[in-house]
């Protein structure tokens, strides 16, 4: 007899569809093409940077250090730029610096065998200390003269669409056809299922962990700049805050398991959806910062736990470091 | 009256003495007493620095500012920077009144966390100053803005602004952690409860951050496009507020109102770029200034620390369309740090 069952993914995607339900029913405003534009507007970011969290996650790795990735070098291009120097200069300058950032990463992690997250827990505080204390004059960096266009990067619409939600959107087609179409993607679940096997079959697993690495520097970096140019600034001191919490909960809520070798980007669009879909909702509502939150909890929680219930853990198949 | 005569008698000569005396000494010059003194109590002291993080404007340029009023006379500068982290802030005001220096200049993250450290440095001798947030205990003195009448202020810009349209106004507040932020709502209710006919229809926390404050803005004008005006609580946030008025295409149509430290990138040139309509600055410079002459004026009084305790007010500057332009109304932190 085959007994209904749901993963995770499905669970999130029930709850968002209920929430989704219950907001365009009982709240006016909610079920507009408007609103539901600002919706994914407002989790655009959100979601770049959980496509880079996906693909460190997938190879079984996790990335405590893209907050850094996503203020450090947008901030650097506003600051060369403030001082004088031409935009292409500094964009080249910052796409360096995060290619550097992203191979010292992975050569920690794949050549180093330091645990993906001490690693990148230091070489975070690393980079924003060093912006802080070197390249940024201030922790709000401003936009200026030399940037001007740039800013249709996260504001102004294409085709009636918001800009910010276009760049989720290329992304999501450029991780996905990263991780489908390649082989490197082939690579990164094979390394991520079970990174010994990978290895035994001729993987070259070091490298594809590198190269993870370096992507999801890529494209923190980009999250960063889009950003940068929605807000006409770079608030540099979002490294303090707790958007990583965010992009890890987008992750793991859609159904990639933090032990690696599943999920896609169809698990980050589910788990931004959700987010989005919450943050607005309650906005709309005009509910308080506390209220929010308890709210935020409570769902997680109910996600979380009926996961577990529906799909106890199997002692076979779990593996050390699953949360 | 035999009395009077004798005083008579040594007044006059004692006047006859002055007019001798007086040009010998007009020729080598005349000591100023109070002066040697006062370098004295200066030279050699340390002022301790803990603001709640470097790398911002406002406190960035209090440091310049005071630094340059007070290093030319041998005052030492210390800096603890903890970096938005209130308990490394309590560590370093706790170390530092086992280290004793002459002052601590301290902005307070929140109003209970450091009040009883305070109360311990200047029962140890150390003159506490408190800026721009002041904590629940009140020490020799308090330099900074009434965040309570920056809330009046803005929210009467909106109000006036919002004669004759929707009266629908937002609020996107700060931190709620934040004294500034508390304050600051305090003085936009008192403007409110005199106005009834103003319907607030969003009164949201951002964080301090443009991108929440931007995302929060978004949501509020697509359910309420007739929107008059908004109430923001400090214009580094506030960026993301009027990012999402002007994305709205609403620049001009809703009032933004704010408040900071008036550097020049962040206020005027906003406020002349239309995406602020009014941004109350603390101005930073004068700010620095008073503090730096406060430490000056406690230092020289030789008054036991804590018995006396007074607060200077800053004396805001609207920034508006009409003085954004004016050298004056704002400042640069680069040139404060030459």
């Amino acid at each position: 007899m085959k007994r209904l069952r749901f993963n995770q993914q499905e669970i999130v995607f029930a709850v968002f569809a209920v929430l989704f339900l219950a907001f365009s029913i009982f709240l006016r405003g909610f079920l507009t093409p408007e609103n539901m534009l600002t919706l994914l507007q407002n989790v655009a970011v959100l979601g770049i940077l959980g496509l880079a969290m996906a693909i460190v996650v997938i190879g079984r790795g996790i990335d405590i250090s893209l907050i850094a990735a996503l203020a450090v070098p947008p901030g650097l291009v506003l600051q060369m730029v403030q001082n004088g120097h031409s935009l292409p200069a500094s964009l080249l300058t910052a796409v360096l610096l995060t290619i550097a950032f992203g191979l010292v990463n992975g050569w920690l992690i794949a050549y180093a065998e330091v645990p993906s997250l001490f690693a990148t827990l230091a070489t975070g505080l690393l980079l924003a200390g060093l912006g802080q204390a070197a390249l940024f004059q201030l922790d709000v960096v401003q936009w200026s003269d030399g940037m001007k266009g740039f800013e249709r990067l996260g504001q102004g619409t294409i085709l009636g669409i918001p800009t910010s939600i276009v760049m989720f959107a290329i992304a999501c087609v450029v991780v996905a056809f990263l991780l489908r179409q390649t082989r490197w993607g082939a690579y990164i679940y094979a390394i991520g299922d079970n990174p010994y096997a990978a290895r035994v079959t001729g993987i070259p697993s070091r490298p594809i962990i590198v190269l993870q690495y370096v992507v999801a520097a890529l494209i923190g970096c980009f999250a960063g700049l889009v950003m940068a140019a929605s807000v006409n600034s770079m608030p540099t001191r979002v490294f303090n805050s707790t958007l990583i919490y965010d992009v890890i909960l987008v992750v793991v809520l859609g159904g990639i398991g933090l032990s690696g070798g599943r999920g896609g980007v169809l698990n980050v669009i589910i788990g931004t959806l959700l987010i989005g879909t919450m943050l607005n909702g309650m906005t709309i509502m005009d509910i308080s910062y506390a209220g929010q939150n308890l709210v935020k909890g409570v769902v997680l929680l109910l996600a979380v736990i009926t996961d577990s219930f529906l799909n106890p853990r199997n002692e076979e198949t779990a593996q050390q470091g699953d949360i | 009256m035999k009395y009077a005569v004798r005083t008579a008698k040594v007044i006059a000569a004692a006047l006859g003495l002055a007019a001798i005396a007086a040009p010998a000494l007009a020729q080598q010059g005349l000591d100023e007493p109070f002066q040697k003194p006062f370098k004295e109590s200066l030279a050699g002291k340390t002022v301790a620095y803990v603001p709640v993080a470097m790398n911002f404007d406002l406190t960035e340029g209090w440091y310049a500012g005071m630094k340059k009023e007070l290093e030319p006379f041998g005052v030492k500068f210390e800096i603890r920077d903890p970096n938005w982290n209130t308990n490394a802030g309590a560590q370093a005001v706790t170390s530092l009144i086992s280290e004793k220096p002459a002052v601590m200049v301290i902005h307070n993250p929140d109003v209970q966390t450091y009040a009883k450290l305070l109360q311990r440095a200047e029962n140890e001798g150390i003159y506490v100053i408190q800026i721009n947030m002041g904590s629940a205990y009140r020490s020799s003195a308090f330099v900074g803005a009434n965040w309570i009448e920056i809330g009046e202020k803005d929210t009467e810009a909106v109000v006036k602004a919002c004669q004759g349209k929707s009266n629908k106004i937002a609020v996107v507040q700060g931190a709620l952690s934040a004294a500034a932020s508390a304050y600051t709502l305090k003085g936009v209710e008192n403007v409110l409860a005199k106005h009834p006919e103003i319907k607030v229809v969003s009164s949201q926390a951002a964080d301090w951050d443009a991108a929440k404050a931007k995302a929060i803005t978004q949501t509020v004008l697509k359910q309420n496009p007739d929107l008059c005006g908004i109430v923001g609580f400090w214009d580094g946030m506030d960026i993301g507020t009027a990012a999402a008025v002007k994305e709205a295409g609403l620049t001009g149509k809703v009032f933004v109102a704010t408040s900071g430290g008036g550097e020049r990138k962040g206020a005027c040139e906003l406020v002349k770029s239309g995406a602020f309509d009014l941004n109350l600055s603390y101005d930073v410079p004068t700010q620095a200034a008073q503090m730096a002459g406060t430490i000056k004026w406690l230092l020289s009084s030789g008054a036991k620390a804590g018995s006396i305790k007074g607060s200077e007010y800053t004396t805001l500057i609207p920034i508006t369309k009409e003085n954004a332009d004016s050298q004056t109304a704002c400042w640069n932190l680069s040139d404060l740090k030459k």
